[in-house]
């Protein structure tokens, strides 16, 4: 994880743009404790934490940047890589967890190299976990955006990954 | 508040309530092993180490965050506490690189003495150690996070009290680390190298470059001295090994820094081991230097003087003396040039300082910062103006962080952000040049509210009628204008000054050569005198000065008119009491200033110099005029360390010790005379410039009878009012604060307790139209890229030194 922010950064060909901060941290301005608060709404307009983003929010607020991606990295609710373009959920709802998930999980982070609540370097996977997504008859169930793949076994995870392009 | 009585290791004793039983038991002197403790910053509790058995509590308690209770009985080595610390120093060292053979820190690191205490060996647990890159591309220092304990102090200390914030606690877990954001270099942070971290850390996480291979704590000798940089006068010890150098490590228990440093402190001393250090006399010969021996170089030094001095008089000879020599080389130059019936005495890189002088001479008499850094810590407010001391004089920046966190109320006006700004109670931020419209602007809203302080105006002050007349209701009408803020921050600020119990100021703007400086010193020692800020603690006029002893080198009369003490040369009793001591006749002829020198007043008369660690012809805009003056003299001769700018123009260079190879006193910007230690033996040839002199003296037929700095300083002591209680035998660790008047007085904190130096404080108005002018020529001066404070002489020092890099 550590390394690839760096690597993320450099993947980011747009620019980030920062046009709307001055507004989103205004209400912040001069309350030090609030970090929290900031960091919340600036992943919800990102998506994720960018860092010319927070470099910015470091600036506003007077707080050292080390301290805001101390925070950053302490709650891990908090992303400092943006999601990539197909987010894989799967599911760990009871139904599926007995029905095998755990593995199907295994072996997609085996092929991708990322942990749950990770991103692949190169944007494309984001792997998260969920409650019972409600298609319990097709456990185990994967989500990969809007598409869910049932009845999975780990040997059926490649292909799946594959038709996404 | 009321006592609490405790019994630890079956000794009673009595603490204050709030007191931590670490704190109690220190107190007895039993000492408890602690990690994550620093006494300067609030308890974290992290590490556990200094656990306690108090009877009765169910578990064992972290004595450094439990305060002592009414009739607590505690056991700090029982079979219990023991059992535990063994198991915490197990679990530390079973992630812990064990690399005592080579690491640094071996010897004086916490974690090794701890195991070694309790007989902790690395077989009870293995676990994983952290695989964390080095970070040591930057000159200064290394940090091996793979050691790190995580005990928090470097980051208490980077971001408390440096207010850096370049490190913090990242990730958590197994992987938590202390360093930068997204686990950048320190370099590329806004870390400053102050150092501070270092010095704190508990084991060799952290580690100075020029340190490494460099000697074990056991083969390294330690002397107590003064940093030659700037006018705080922070105290350091020098670690030395073989005549060399190798580290500088704070001062914990100097009143001055308490153990604090900045990066020319820490890192700066490096020029000392230079190869560019001049080792032995050269004399001109056409167009080269040559080596010769000191034989030769006072021939010719001695034959030159008195030859000019026969057929020009003694008015013919100059010497302009360094504010980083000592105050006894300080004295005894001036000494010299008095004795050879010639004043003109001074020290160049003072004209910096000169508004400052001018400005605090005219209102109080005296020339010196009134109140101590401490005091700042104390005071209800600080009014800082034009000053960013986290970069000139970071202590005082450091104390002003200090005392926000205690609650004092900062105001600051800057035309430009510092690392200050955040903090402050009030931010103005004024437009560049508008200092003195502001200042004055705070006084005519005190005068229309009533908040001066009418009592101290009847008693101590005088020209206060024709002051108030000059600040009329349109003084703050166009001070708004020329600053550019509104008249709510204007008013409220202002408040906010005015009804502190006790405000002090403080402003660099004192030092900037230029236009201006001299009107906001004015303007500031108004407003002190308006709100009786004067003559007590906690409050006060601080401009502080740029070079570590330009208050030394002024109090030993390196001044034309001015002999010790500020003693006026134009008095006759005075004259006549130096003459007596010195067995010479003191010419009543005023001397000629460097600044009249390089204007070209005096080139005609000058014919001979003595340039004593004084750098003028790379100092300041003037720099070509003053080459030009120095190069049309019949004879220069220079003492240096190397071969500067002005060297290069010299007849004779002599080379001279630097502050680590000679003994004496220094004063800093508080009037605190310090004693500076010699740690190593100059390079080659090189010698003290007290002993130069006093070579030069003998031979030019004085009869000095100085053995050392010391005896010296006894002349010193006994011709100058200020100092006569100060002894090198009195000086001790903390220092001596003039005045000092006799040998059984303490020093004196602040000045001025009932009467300034001139009777009566003096108020000084200041005309609207001096204030507009102002603005337009800072602006110039500003687009011509001037700096903000002159440190010329610091600087031939900096260029030489790792320092340079920063
Ligand atoms: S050297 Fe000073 S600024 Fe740099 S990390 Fe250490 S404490 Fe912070
Ligand atoms: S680097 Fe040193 S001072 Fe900083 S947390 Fe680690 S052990 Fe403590
Ligand atoms: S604050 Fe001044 S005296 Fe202290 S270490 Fe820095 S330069 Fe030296
Ligand atoms: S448990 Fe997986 S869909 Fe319900
Ligand atoms: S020293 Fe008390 S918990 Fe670390």
């Amino acid at each position: 994880m550590l390394k690839s922010v760096a690597a993320v950064e450099t993947a980011i060909t747009d620019p980030i743009d920062l046009s709307a901060l001055d507004a989103i941290v205004e209400p912040y301005l001069g309350k030090k404790e609030m970090v929290i608060p900031v960091l919340q709404v600036i992943q919800d307009h990102y998506g994720y934490l960018p860092r010319p983003a927070i470099e910015v929010v470091s600036r506003l607020m007077y707080i050292p940047l080390s301290s805001l991606y101390g925070v950053a990295t302490f709650y891990s609710q908090f992303k400092l890589k943006p999601r990539g373009r197909y987010i894989i959920r799967v599911c760990k709802g009871t139904a599926c967890h007995i029905q095998g998930s755990p593995k199907i999980a295994e072996r997609i982070e085996a092929i991708l190299g990322v942990q749950s609540g990770e991103t692949t370097d190169d944007l494309k996977f984001t792997l998260e976990e969920v409650a019972c997504i409600g298609a319990c008859a097709l456990a185990p169930v994967i989500m990969v955006n809007d598409n869910p793949h049932g009845r999975l076994t780990p040997d059926k995870v490649k292909a799946v990954l594959d038709s996404y392009e | 508040m009321s006592a609490i009585k405790l019994t630890i290791d079956g000794k009673e004793l009595e603490v204050a309530a709030g007191t931590t039983i670490l704190q109690a038991a220190r107190e007895l002197g039993i000492d408890l092993p602690t990690l994550c403790h620093d006494p300067e910053l609030p308890p974290n509790g992290a590490c556990r180490l200094c656990v306690v058995e108090v009877e009765k509590a169910k578990s064992l308690v972290a004595s450094c965050v439990t305060p002592a209770a009414p009739g607590m009985v505690v056991h700090t080595e029982s079979e219990r506490v023991v059992r535990v610390r063994r198991s915490i120093l197990s679990l530390l060292i079973a992630n812990h690189p064990l690399v005592c053979i080579t690491c640094e820190q071996t010897g004086s690191c916490k974690l090794q003495d701890y195991c070694y205490r309790y007989s902790v060996t690395e077989n009870e647990y293995v676990g994983e150690t952290k695989e964390l890159p080095l970070d040591s591309s930057n000159a200064f220092f290394v940090r091996d996070m793979t050691k790190c304990i995580l005990c928090g102090i470097c980051v208490g200390k980077c971001q408390e009290i440096a207010g850096a914030g370049a490190i913090d606690f990242t990730m958590r877990g197994f992987i938590t680390n202390v360093g930068p954001a997204y686990e950048d270099k320190i370099e590329d942070s806004t870390c400053v190298f102050c150092g501070l971290c270092i010095d704190s850390c508990p084991v060799g996480a952290l580690v100075p470059k020029a340190l490494i291979g460099k000697g074990r704590p056991w083969q390294v000798e330690k002397t107590k001295t003064i940093c030659p940089y700037c006018g705080v006068g922070c105290g350091i010890y020098l670690q030395t090994r073989d005549n060399e150098v190798i580290n500088v490590r704070p001062d914990f228990d100097s009143p001055v820094n308490r153990g604090h440093l900045c990066a020319r402190g820490k890192f700066g001393w490096d020029y000392l081991q230079s190869k560019e250090r001049l080792t032995t006399p050269l004399i001109r010969s056409e167009e080269v230097f040559v080596a010769v021996g000191w034989e030769e170089a006072f021939g010719l030094i001695v034959d030159n003087l008195k030859e000019i001095r026969s057929s020009f008089g003694p008015a013919a000879l100059m010497g302009l003396c360094s504010p980083k020599a000592s105050n006894e080389e300080s004295y005894i130059f001036q000494k010299l040039f008095r004795s050879l019936g010639s004043n003109n005495v001074d020290s160049y890189s003072r004209h910096c300082h000169a508004p400052a002088v001018e400005g605090m001479t005219r209102a109080f008499g005296g020339a010196a910062m009134t109140n101590s850094m401490e005091e700042l810590v104390s005071a209800e407010a600080i009014f800082l103006i034009e000053a960013d001391p986290l970069k000139t004089h970071p202590i005082i920046g450091y104390r002003i962080r200090e005392a926000i966190r205690q609650g004092t109320c900062l105001i600051a006006a800057q035309s430009e952000d510092t690392g200050l700004s955040d903090i402050a109670s009030y931010y103005l931020q004024i437009k560049s040049g508008s200092a003195v419209a502001l200042a004055n602007a705070f006084a005519a809203v005190i005068l229309e509210e009533n908040l001066y302080n009418p009592k101290f105006i009847n008693k101590r002050t005088e020209g206060f009628a024709a002051y108030s007349s000059s600040l009329g209701p349109e003084v703050v009408r166009r001070s708004l204008e020329l600053t550019g803020i509104n008249e709510e921050q204007l008013r409220s600020a202002a408040r906010a000054f005015a009804t502190a119990n006790s405000a002090a100021i403080v402003s660099t703007a004192g030092g900037v050569a230029q236009e201006g400086g001299s009107l906001l010193v004015t303007a500031l020692a108004n407003l002190a005198l308006l709100t009786g800020n004067l003559g007590r603690e906690n409050c006060g006029l601080y401009l502080p000065y740029s070079e570590n002893n330009l208050q030394g080198s002024a109090d030993m009369g390196t001044l034309p008119a001015l002999l010790t003490g500020y003693q006026p040369l134009r008095e006759k009793t005075v004259r006549d009491h130096f003459s007596r001591a010195w067995k010479v006749e003191l010419s009543e002829q005023p001397g000629l200033s460097a600044a009249a020198l390089f204007s070209g007043y005096g080139n005609k008369t000058v014919k001979a110099m003595l340039v004593m660690g004084e750098n003028p012809a790379a100092c300041g805009e003037h720099r070509e005029a003053v080459t030009e003056v120095l190069r049309n003299l019949n004879f220069l001769v220079v003492q240096e360390m190397f071969m500067t700018e002005t060297a290069m123009l010299a007849d004779v260079i002599l080379p001279a010790a630097g502050f680590a190879e000679k003994m004496g006193t220094y004063t800093n910007v508080e009037r605190r005379v310090q004693l500076n230690r010699a740690a190593i033996v100059p390079p080659g040839d090189a010698r003290p410039d007290w002993a130069i002199l006093t070579e030069l003296a003998g031979r030019l037929g004085f009869k000095w009878e100085y053995e050392s700095p010391e005896d010296i300083s006894t002349e010193i002591a006994a011709l100058t009012p200020q100092y006569a209680g100060i002894s090198y035998e009195r000086i001790g660790a903390k220092g001596l604060q003039w005045p000092c008047p006799h040998s059984e007085h303490p020093g004196s904190k602040y000045l001025y307790e009932g009467r300034f130096q001139r009777g009566l404080g003096l108020f000084t108005p200041i005309s609207m139209d001096d204030q507009a002018k102002l603005l337009f020529s800072y602006e110039e001066n500003r687009s011509a890229g001037k700096k903000t404070l002159c440190n010329c002489l610091s600087d031939s020092m900096r260029n030489r030194s790792v320092i340079s890099k920063l």
